[in-house]
């Protein structure tokens, strides 16, 4: 990136600066890696990126500290953050979005991982089914959510009728306040699983023949098998799964919307939902500073856990 | 995230001002070669994109079109809500609004600066306005727009024959009408429908309680568009959360509350499944859909208060038709043109052959059709005993966007009455700074 800018200035500045450049470059290049490519072939990428991701992101830490409309701003410091802290629905969104984010992510593990195992072997119906589980991650966030938000209709759902008839009362999925965020995660684990089994799928069925053979001559039985070799070598696998889901999970926004809207009331709020709703009100500066936050802590939650992950797949 | 959506909002926003600019632009080039040729003016005319919308305002184009040959018409949409909002203080800052365009009356037209960006009505026609409207569209003495369609009221629809049947009459205080939904709680009907599916349906008990706030307490809107009175600290304004509470509290409820919908709701009312529902008369359109043939068994009372004296109904007033400053020479004359046609008996007229009147047409003249919904003559009945005002959203530019959640939630037992009148004042707070407004 730096190198892009440098020899970018450097070519529109004096050439007795560009005779000077190429020795220092040469010096750069000698000490790290001769890339295959020469500077500029990144400009396009570094534009796109600057215009539509880095400009923005950094103005909004500015528009963070103001009250501002289409047509000018108002410099408030860091009232915007105080407010935005004493939002009731927000330490219940933190709370709920931490709730949702592990639940999905833990779940997607734990069925991807027993999905993959039992797809990866010999069974019947296996491209069948490998397609079943995966055809939920085709279909868009916003349908599933009111597919199901019909379907889990206390009176009038699918799942409570069928439930009816085995004698089950059946809950008011997304309408009892207890229950609404862990209907949504439900329905998210649902569809996320078929990423999460293909990824295992993929990791399983990379782990060489010579580990199965040595270990069955060894003795061990399924379960050892499991215990011992498929899972810590399918460990790049878990450990893309949890950062995936997890950051999913962290922002999660359009299957909570479709179904509850963050309701009843505040009970399903997450902090993107707690956002968008200051954005649709109007709290243009307001709603930037959540989006700082929600920036910042996605960032410190997840940046340490992939440096974890990543450290524990080296160990491996 | 939200800083990229809402460029691209705001591009979007230029973009669609800059289309809107093209038929204007064709449309005034269009109107000058046809002036040579002796033929007439066009101009545009800015609605709502909803199909209703735009039925209502062909409607009213087909009838002007016929009663002024000279003059052609051209209908543009526009998105609802905030989007709508941007898009029309956006047009309007650019100088490229359509010729004519309906809006909200009361605060919200106070936001679109209409001194600045809005040419004055008429004299004439502004004579033809109902004075109840006049201080909705008013800044100082100048009038800037007339009543696009009917007024509506905020209250209670009530299943006649329920009543009948029951033995209860139309409660004139709170207490009353607790009592009688006791009654016919025992007669085995739901006494009073909610449906928090559609969120904003929980605010009825508080925004339609508001002529009995402003009963009790006259200054109410503008101590509170200052920042000096609160919901949390005004008994009366408090009420109406306490209201809702109550009936929570004592069960007064349908079972389903949580999970139905308005549609659900009207459903219900028709069939005598339920009793009272607290509803905007606008929605008598809903009841027509869901139940055609119930919709004489349904009535409409205002939202009572403590004081059966000063019993009355909160009035919610029609969109404004305004012409903007960027309109000049002939096309100003065809607006105003239209602005007094929308404000006479055929303009009136006109908008009953596609909409159901909701309550009184605000314009001299206009008379509502013999064959209206028993909901609506009981609105106009109101209106014409003078005995009602307008909602709070008129007189403050004041509202909370949070209000249906919180209100969700004191109507289903999650947070008290007084928690949730002390939350809505916060987030009250977040507009009222929003605005720029000063005491906040």
């Amino acid at each position: 990136m730096s190198q892009t800018i440098g020899s970018t200035t450097g070519s529109t500045t004096g050439s007795a600066v560009r005779r000077a450049r190429p020795p220092r470059r040469a010096g750069d290049r000698a000490g790290t890696r001769p890339g295959p490519y020469p500077g500029w072939f990144y400009l396009p990428a570094a534009i796109v990126y600057g215009a539509l991701f880095l400009i923005p992101t950094l103005l909004s830490f500015y528009f963070a500290l103001t009250r501002w409309t289409i047509f000018d701003s108002e410099f408030i410091g860091l009232e915007n953050f105080a407010q935005f802290f004493s939002e009731p629905a927000l330490t219940r969104g933190f709370v709920n979005t931490f709730v949702y984010a592990v639940i999905t992510s833990g779940a997607k593990v734990v069925l991807g991982l027993g999905l993959g195992l039992l797809l990866t072997s010999r069974i019947l119906g296996r491209g069948y089914l490998r397609a079943v589980i995966f055809f939920p991650v085709l279909v868009s966030s916003v349908g599933v959510g009111i597919t199901f938000q019909v379907l889990m209709n206390p009176t009038k759902g699918a799942i409570n009728a069928a439930l009816g008839v085995l004698g089950i009362d059946g809950p008011g999925w997304l309408v009892d306040p207890a229950l609404a965020l862990f209907s949504v995660a439900l329905v998210d684990v649902w569809k996320g699983v078929g990423l999460a089994t293909l990824i295992y799928m993929a990791g399983i069925v990379s782990i060489p023949k010579e580990y199965h053979e040595a270990a069955r001559v060894d003795g061990a039985g399924s379960w050892r098998l499991f215990r011992d070799v498929v899972f810590p070598l399918s460990w790049p696998a878990t450990s893309t799964v949890i950062t995936l889901s997890l950051i999913g999970g962290l922002r999660s926004f359009d299957l909570i919307w479709a179904m509850t809207r963050g309701g009843p009331g505040f009970t399903s709020d997450v902090i993107a939902s707690v956002i968008y709703k200051q954005y649709q009100a109007g709290f243009y500066g307001l709603s930037t500073a959540g989006n700082v936050i929600l920036f910042l802590a996605v960032t410190a939650i997840v940046l340490p856990l992939t440096r974890f992950l990543a450290r524990k797949e080296v160990e491996l | 995230m939200i800083t990229t959506r809402a460029k691209s909002r705001a591009l979007g926003a230029a973009t669609v001002a800059v289309l809107g600019l093209l038929p204007a632009c064709s449309a005034g080039s269009l109107g000058s070669s046809d002036d040579g040729g002796g033929g007439g003016t066009t101009i545009t005319w800015l609605t709502g994109a909803e199909q209703d919308d735009q039925l209502q305002a062909q409607a009213v184009v087909d009838a002007f079109e016929q009663a002024h040959p000279g003059i052609t018409v051209e209908i543009e949409g526009r998105p609802g809500g905030g989007e709508g909002d941007n898009l029309v203080k956006t047009r309007l800052q650019t100088g490229t609004m359509a010729d004519v365009f309906n809006y909200n009356s009361g605060s919200l037209f106070q936001q679109i600066a209409p001194a600045n960006n809005l040419t004055p009505i008429d004299a004439s026609t502004v004579e033809t306005v109902d004075d109840s409207y006049l201080p909705q569209v008013s800044v100082g003495e100048d009038v800037y727009g007339v009543p696009y369609g009917n007024a509506f009221g905020g209250g209670v629809m009530y299943n006649r024959e329920v009543f009948e049947r029951v033995g209860v009459e139309v409660p004139t205080t709170w207490a009353e009408l607790v009592a009688a939904a006791e009654r016919i709680k025992a007669a085995g009907i739901a006494p009073v429908v909610q449906t928090y599916q559609d969120t904003w349906t929980a605010q009825l008990l508080v925004l339609a309680d508001f002529h009995n706030v402003a009963a009790a307490n006259p200054s109410f809107a503008q101590d509170y568009t200052a920042g000096k009175a609160k919901f949390a600290t005004d008994r009366a304004a408090r009420a109406g959360f306490e209201h809702l509470q109550e009936i929570h509290d004592k069960q007064l409820v349908n079972a389903d509350f949580a999970s139905t919908r308005v549609e659900d709701g009207m459903r219900a009312l028709a069939a005598g499944e339920g009793a009272m529902y607290p509803m905007l008369s606008l929605n008598v359109s809903t009841l027509q859909v869901v139940a055609p043939d119930a919709v004489e068994d349904v009535g409409f009372f205002a939202l009572p208060g403590q004081d059966a004296a000063a019993n009355g109904l909160t009035a919610w007033y029609p969109d404004g038709v305004y012409i903007p400053k960027s309109t000049t020479g002939e096309e100003l004359e065809a607006a105003q043109q239209l602005a007094a046609f929308i404000a006479s008996p055929p303009g009136c007229e006109a908008i009953a052959t596609v909409v159901t009147p909701t309550g009184p047409y605000l314009a001299e003249g206009c008379e509502l059709p013999s064959d209206v919904p028993q909901i609506t003559r009981d609105v106009s009945a109101y209106f014409d005993a003078d005995a009602q005002s307008p909602a709070l959203e008129f007189l403050s530019p004041v509202k909370g966007p949070a209000l249906e959640q919180i209100l969700v939630e004191v109507g289903s037992g999650i947070r008290t009455a007084t928690d949730g009148a002390a939350l809505y004042d916060q987030d009250v707070q977040k507009q009222a700074q929003q605005l720029g407004l000063e005491g906040w």
